[in-house]
Order: structure tokens, then sequence, then C-alpha cells
């Protein structure tokens, strides 16, 4: 008998993973894993093998773990060819070459991509060029971060109050430097986890000392004669003198070398299907093109089949592995990735977990403990579902409320259970400070355990 | 008529091998015969379970009418408010988070790994005290392994955790004993005597340790009751009953699982004597053993003390308010649909979640010092004991279903190295 396709690829095809971070890593090792022999080529614009980087905002800058020591732990060896340092800049979709900076071009069976985000920049460059102004997110930022922290700032301004804002005020509060947020919300996390939340971050921030400034942009970062910088300019007129200004602004999709390829790539991500199939512009997906990490968007059957772009490490891992796994199955053996959403961050001493998509609550419920404890557990609904949830010191009950997300239970809960305080007891708007739901649609559940035999139920909307 | 599955499980004839049982038991993943307690068999279900925070460990919440053959089996703790083992939040987390900081991360993280040469000179000691009595060419009647090793080990590894001076351990030895057979009782001795025994041994217990208390509180030292005593400020302090309930529990549980634990392992090892040559050979292979022997002899085969504080639903049965439950870890672990060939020991499994130390907000407190007990144990046994055999297969077990072990473990060995 002929050998298949399919076959052939897996004993000598060639296999190309742009981005060699979480995703692309243990994407390559899950190829590996399921047999794939040919040659694999890992390609990265840093310098450096893959690394972790949640510690970057953490361990790092604590002085608990230097920025050099996060390298990922290794599942397995992927004998793979590396060429970092090196950015693709293109993309031939029709002669399946990724191109690179330095003018090399890469031929490729199969391609994924994980190319992943970026840090938004200081939208004034000059300002931004200022001796002291950081962004963070590699591992370079987060070893000039540490290395200015450690030398004893006198004063620290955070922009923006998000999770890597929030964990850097965290951390310089933990080395006792001063330190100043400035947040466009009412309150920090807001824009994750809605208001109810933001008003206990917000106490969390001022009971560890951080000077918060919510309502308020920063409107000019001035510079001293030396070109270091001296202080911010907010909105509210206020001056707030600072010798380390961290902008954390958000992250912003590595696309731009797809621009003009075909592929289905923009500011939002890369579009792919359910099964981390790349779409070309056209609306077609492609079959040798597939996208996981924090640059893909795709569709969640459970949250109304919305494209979900999440940049969450559990994603990343989850998404690479099924991109690794579709890329070496036929049509019927293809999984759909259908991770629930998940994230943790860990501020002011306490862990902060979160899963399903809260942003899609438009009430929430605290079903556990106190948020005046700093200790509970919140459902978000949305339509009368339980859509999210999040956890404040509480997180080994999170696997609980994931089975509700998964299986649409109602919203408010029904059930009593251990550590329901008074307040407890009804549901409050969730006051997120942009509430764009989608229309009234239909409810998917997901059922089974094992990626293999998760299923999931269709239940159309009545009129 | 047949008699009932859970009868069967509890019945002492079937205390060498309850796994073909539980194999039955999982057919229906929530078995329940109309009067007993509703029984969960299967991976997924259980660790779902231990989740669920509709689920409450205070057993005050089941209902009046509850008929559980394992209810009443009291755990040792005599008149002393319930520990954290029996309590939900937020009375659970503010007594474990108290008693963890003494314990382990993030305030205490090096106090297990402190212990171990104190462990590897313990192990040591009870090693070299089987060399008198080894059996085989050397004549005796062999060595009782669960006598003279599983069982001081654990308890002297408590007496120096807690900081119980080493002039007592002996009077400590006897009451832990006398409390560990009432967790086991044989059916035919007089039940009221060994009843005025038992409280007697608890009341003595008690006594000392209040005692032991006090004393830390005047002179502390770095152990682990001077420190719950001191408190930590941040307005958490233990009480004095607290304290005793906290000190009673981390006796109980913490000895009793060990015990098993060990001799479990070194029953499966002498079944599987290529593993037990691989772990003389490579002691470091003592680390994913001792997991996938959580896995596949777990000490504590069943949870039964949770009760729903809502009806809830598991695979299509509808579990009443206050009606009580037992989560069969020991099957669960051994889930095909979990676990691929779970009846094999496999210590090179990749994938070995087991529930062997629970899972949720009541997982194994002692969990690190245990597995560095059993690692330590098990290696050292390897490494020393020369051509180990079981002389007794299966070895005569405790009566106890829930805390399952061997009674005595008779082994012989050629000869004890260095």
């Amino acid at each position: 008998m002929p050998e298949s396709e399919l076959e052939s690829l897996k004993s000598r095809g060639r296999i190309v993973v742009v981005g060699a971070s979480l995703a692309g890593l243990r994407a390559a090792e899950t190829l590996r894993e399921k047999g794939f022999k040919g040659t694999l080529t890992m390609i990265g614009d840093e310098p450096y093998e893959p690394y972790d980087r949640p510690p970057l905002s953490k361990q790092v800058l604590l002085g608990m773990a230097r920025a050099e020591d996060t390298a990922l732990p290794r599942r397995r060896d992927i004998e793979a060819e590396w060429r970092l340092g090196v950015p693709a800049s293109g993309l031939d979709m029709a002669g399946r070459r990724v191109k690179l900076a330095d003018g090399d071009e890469v031929p490729y069976d199969r391609l994924l991509i994980a190319t992943g985000v970026r840090a938004r920049p200081w939208p004034n460059e000059a300002e931004g060029e200022l001796d002291g102004v950081f962004v963070l997110r590699t591992r370079a930022d987060g070893a000039g971060l540490a290395r200015r922290l450690e030398a004893g700032p006198r004063r620290v301004l955070v922009i923006g109050a998000g999770f890597t804002g929030s964990e850097i005020a965290s951390a310089c509060r933990e080395r006792g430097l001063e330190v100043t947020v400035a947040e466009r919300a009412d309150a920090p996390l807001v824009g994750a986890l809605g208001g109810v939340v933001g008003a206990v971050a917000a106490e969390m921030h001022r009971e560890h000392g951080v000077d918060l400034r919510t309502g308020v942009m920063v409107t000019r970062l001035e510079g001293d004669a030396g070109g270091r910088v001296r202080a911010a300019h907010l909105s509210d007129g206020a001056v707030v003198e600072c010798d380390v200004v961290v902008v954390c602004l958000g992250a912003q999709r590595n696309t731009e070398w797809l621009a003009g390829s075909g592929l289905g790539a923009g500011p939002r991500g890369i579009a792919c299907d359910a099964g981390c199939r790349a779409f070309g512009i056209t609306g077609i997906v492609t079959d040798d093109i597939y996208v996981a990490g924090d640059v893909a968007r795709s569709p969640h059957p459970l949250f109304g089949y919305q494209f979900l772009s999440l940049e969450h490490w559990g994603n990343a891992v989850s998404q690479a592995e099924t991109a690794a796994h579709n890329m070496l199955s036929d049509s019927a053996g293809r999984r759909p990735h259908i991770w629930v959403p998940a994230f943790w961050s860990s501020q002011f001493g306490v862990n902060i977990k979160s899963v399903g998509v809260p942003t899609m609550g438009t009430e929430i419920m605290i079903t556990q403990g106190s948020p005046a404890e700093r200790r509970f557990a919140g459902v978000y609904g949305y339509q009368g579902r339980i859509i999210g949830a999040v956890t404040f010191d509480n997180a080994r009950w999170l696997d609980f409320y994931q089975r509700q997300i998964e299986a649409t239970a109602p919203f408010p809960p029904e059930f009593s259970n251990v550590d329901r305080r008074p307040e407890g007891g009804r549901p409050v708007p969730a006051d997120f400070p942009d509430p764009s739901v989608p229309t009234h649609g239909p409810t998917v559940t997901l059922s089974g355990y094992s990626p293999a035999d998760r299923r999931m139920t269709f239940t159309p909307a009545r009129n | 008529m047949k008699q009932g599955i859970l009868s069967q499980i509890l019945d002492y004839a079937n205390r060498a091998n309850p796994y073909p049982l539980y194999e039955e038991l999982r057919r229906t993943p929530v078995f329940h015969d109309g009067e007993g307690p509703y029984v969960v068999s299967t991976y997924h279900e259980i660790h779902g379970l231990l989740h669920d925070p509709r689920l409450s460990s205070d057993t005050r919440n089941r209902g009046a009418a509850a008929g559980d053959p394992l209810a009443g089996q009291e755990e040792g703790e005599g008149q002393l408010p319930p520990s954290f083992l029996k309590l939900d939040p937020p009375e659970h987390d503010r007594l474990r988070r108290m008693t963890n900081r003494p314990f382990g991360p993030p305030h205490s993280p090096r106090r297990i790994d402190g212990m171990r040469e104190e462990l590897r000179s313990i192990v040591k000691g009870l090693i070299d005290g089987l060399a008198d009595g080894r059996g085989g060419s050397v004549g005796g009647d062999g060595i009782d392994l669960v006598e003279q090793f599983s069982y001081p080990f654990p308890v002297t590894m408590i007496c120096r955790l807690l900081g119980v001076p080493r002039e007592d351990e002996a009077r400590f030895h006897v009451w832990a004993d006398t409390l560990a057979a009432s967790l086991d009782p044989d059916p035919d001795a007089d039940a009221e005597q060994r009843e005025k025994v038992t409280s007697s041994a608890r009341m003595e217990l008690g006594m000392y340790l209040a005692g032991l208390i006090e004393e830390r509180r005047k002179n502390p030292g770095d152990d682990m009751l001077s420190q719950l005593a001191a408190g930590h400020g941040q307005g958490e302090t233990m009480s004095t009953m607290e304290l005793l309930s906290t000190a009673a529990l981390l006796l109980i549980a913490g000895h009793e699982t060990t015990v098993n634990l060990i001799t479990n392992g070194m029953l499966t090892l002498l079944r599987h004597p290529d593993v037990l040559e691989r772990l003389r050979r490579e002691p470091r292979l003592a680390v994913p053993l001792v997991e996938e022997l959580l896995r596949y002899e777990p000490p504590v085969q069943l949870l039964p003390q949770r009760t729903p504080l809502s009806d809830i639903e598991v695979c299509g049965v509808t579990i009443p308010k206050g009606a009580p439950m037992w989560l069969v870890l020991a099957a669960g672990n051994r889930d095909p649909q979990r676990f691929e060939n779970p009846d094999r020991f496999d210590p090179d499994r990749k994938d070995v979640q087991h529930l062997g130390l629970g899972s949720g907000i009541h997982s194994c407190f002692g969990a690190p010092l245990a597995r560095l007990e059993a690692q330590l144990a098990l290696s050292e046994l390897a490494r020393r004991l020369h051509n180990p055999r079981l002389l007794d297969d299966p070895p005569p077990y405790r009566q106890n279903a829930v805390l399952r072990g061997p009674r005595h473990l008779m082994i012989a060995c050629d000869d004890v190295r260095p």
C-alpha cells in the first residue's frame, strides 16, 4: 500500500514553528511526542531559548530569581534546528516558505505561527525612550527593570493597573519602594474582573501603601537634561515625580510580518478555526498553517462562538498541544481547542485566579467567603447562566466553577455551599466599564474528560 | 441473597484484596442501595466532588436518619472540638492556615527538608535493629516489618516534629499505639475494656500535650508545637483546645496512614521483585514509585464523612441534602477511564495524578512529610536488605477498611547490609 501523505509528513516532512516561546516549545514537544520524525525548525526573534514570562513580574522583580534563570523546563528533547535572534519577516503561502529578516528562507510542509504579543509601547516615542521608562514583556525587560529596582529608585510610577501593572506595584511595595499607580478606569483590574472585584483590588493597593490614582491618564512624561525621566503629568493636573516609569498598557499582537501574505492576520491576531487552522483573508481555512498562543483568535462554542484571543499561559500550552495534534491528524482525528479560559495572578500576598469569561458577565455573586477578608469566590452571570468565576485565595474550588461553566449551570446559583456569607445571598451588577456582550444565542455545553472524548451538546435558542 | 457490595467491602474476609469489589462498584458510579450511603467510585466524579463547595466535611450537617455503617467510628479526638479535618471554611481555613505556618511554605519552606537527616538517622537505626532478629539463614522467625519498622518510624517523626522531648518519646509511643489500636478494633475483644483503655490513653495524652503546650509557651523551641502555641499576630491565634485538637489530628492522621503507606509499599515491592531490584540500584526511583504506590495501594481507601448541603446531581443520580457519602479514593485510583492498565503497578507511569492524598482544600496536610518518609524508608529497605522475601502472602490485615494495611508483614532476608 502506498504511503499516505500524512505518513510521509510524519516520517520526513518539514515543520516550521515561528515563535520560540511557551506555545512554540510545547507544540514542538507534542509533535515529537506524537511521532513526528521529520525536520523541525524553531524560529524566534529573541536570542534566548524558550523561557517563562510569569516570573518576570513577580520573583524576578523581588530579586528572588534572575531573569536569566527563567528557562522553561523541557518535557523532552525536540531535536530541532534553532534559528534564534532572527525574526520572521514574511510568509509566502503559495511557495510554503517563511522569510527571515536576515534574507534566509525556510521551506515548510506545515507551519505553526506562535509569534505572541509584545508590550504596547508608550505612545510618545521620544518620551518612551527616556532613561528609566520601561515596559515589561521580555527577559531583557525583566532584567533591566529588576536592576533598576535594585538600585533603589525614589519613586516608581506604574501606568495601567491591569494584572502586570498591579503585580509590579506589589513587587515594588514588597521591596519597600514608593510607588504610584495611574489607572484610567475607576479601579485596578476592572477590565478583566469588573468593578466589584476592582474595588477589592483598589483596597489591596492602598492597604499596601500604593499611591493609587484612578480615573486619570498620564498625559506627558518629562525628562531631565540628562535624558532621564524625572516626572509624569496627569490629566487631573497633578505631577508625579518619579525616576522609574513602567508602562503597562496591554499588548499588541505580532502579526505585522504577515501583512500582504494573504493570511487573515491583523491587530486583533490571526483568526483560526477551532482546530487551530489559520484563516486566509478569503475566510477560507488553510490546510497547512496553524496558529497557537497569544496571537491566535479562535471561536469558542461555549462562549457564543466568539473569537477569543487569550493571553493566558494555560491557553498557550493547551492550544499548542491541540495544534500539534491536528497538524499530524487527518480530518476525522482532529480535535477542537475548547480549553476553558483560566488565568492567575499573585499580588499583595493574594492568589487571584479566574476561569471562564468574566468579561461577558453582567452580574456577580459572591458564593464563598468575603471580599472584606480578601478570601472569596465569586461567579459571573450572563443571560441566566454562569459564565465565569474568580477566586481570591480560594483557588482550590475553581475546578467546581469551571464545571459549572462547562455545563452552563444557572445563574444565580441555586445551591447552598460551605462558607456562604450573608452578602453572598444575591447577585449584584458586575460593573464592567463597557459590557459589550453578544445578543441572545444558542448554548453549548461541554462534557467528557479526556481531549479525545470531549463533546459539545448544542441547545438551540428558544425564540 | 447475595451480600450487598458495601458489606462485602467492609467484610474483613475481603481486606487483602478489595480491588475486584471496587471494580464492580465502579459499574455504578454513584451507588446507593436504599438505606446506606451514596458511594462514589469513579475518578472524575470523585475529583469533582473533592472540589465541590456544596459538600461539607462537617458531619454535623448530616441528616438525623443518615444510615452509614461507618458512622460513629471516632478517630480518637474524644472530647476535643473538631479538628480542621472535620470542619468547613472559614474555620477550616483559619486553623489549617495557622497549622501550616510553622510546617510548610510560604512561611516555613525548609521545615520538612530540614528533617531529612533526622529521618535518615531514624531509618538507619531501625534497619540496624532488624539485623538482630533477621530471618533466613541466621534463624529466628523472621522480621515483622510493621512492628519493627513501619510503626515506630512515623511516630518518632511526629514526636520530633511536635517537639516531644526524647525522654518522653517512649510514653508517647504507648499512647499512640493504644489510640491506633482503637481505630482497628478486634471484634473478639471485650469492647468495654477496650474503650476504657482507649479513653484513658486519650486522656493521658491530652493532659501530656496540654502540659507540653504550657511548657512551650514559657520556653519556646523551634518545634511546631512551640510555634503553634506562640501564634503569630494578625489576630490569629489558636485556643488551647484548638491546639490540642490540632496536635491530636497531626498525631493520628500522620501516623497510621504513613505506617500503611510504608508497609503497603514494601509488600508491593516484594510482590514486584524487578521493581525492588531497580529501586536498590536507583534510589531516585523512590520519588515516582511512591506516587504510583499512592495510586495503587492508597493508605486511605475511602473518605466517609462528606455530606451535601444541597441536593446535588452526580452522573444522573440526585444525592439529597444531608445524605452520607463515601468517596472511594482507592476505586477512583484504579478507574480505567482515567488510568491505562490501572491494575498494573508501574513506577514509570507518567500520568499519575492519583487521589491517594485527596484533593481540594482537605488534601493531605502532611503529604510532603509522608512522601519523604516513604521515599527514604523504601529506598533504604531496598538498599540494605539482602534478598528480602515475603513469608506470608497475603499478610494478615488490620480490621479497618478505611485505613487499610497489613497488621503484620513477616519477611526474611539473608543479611542486612551496612
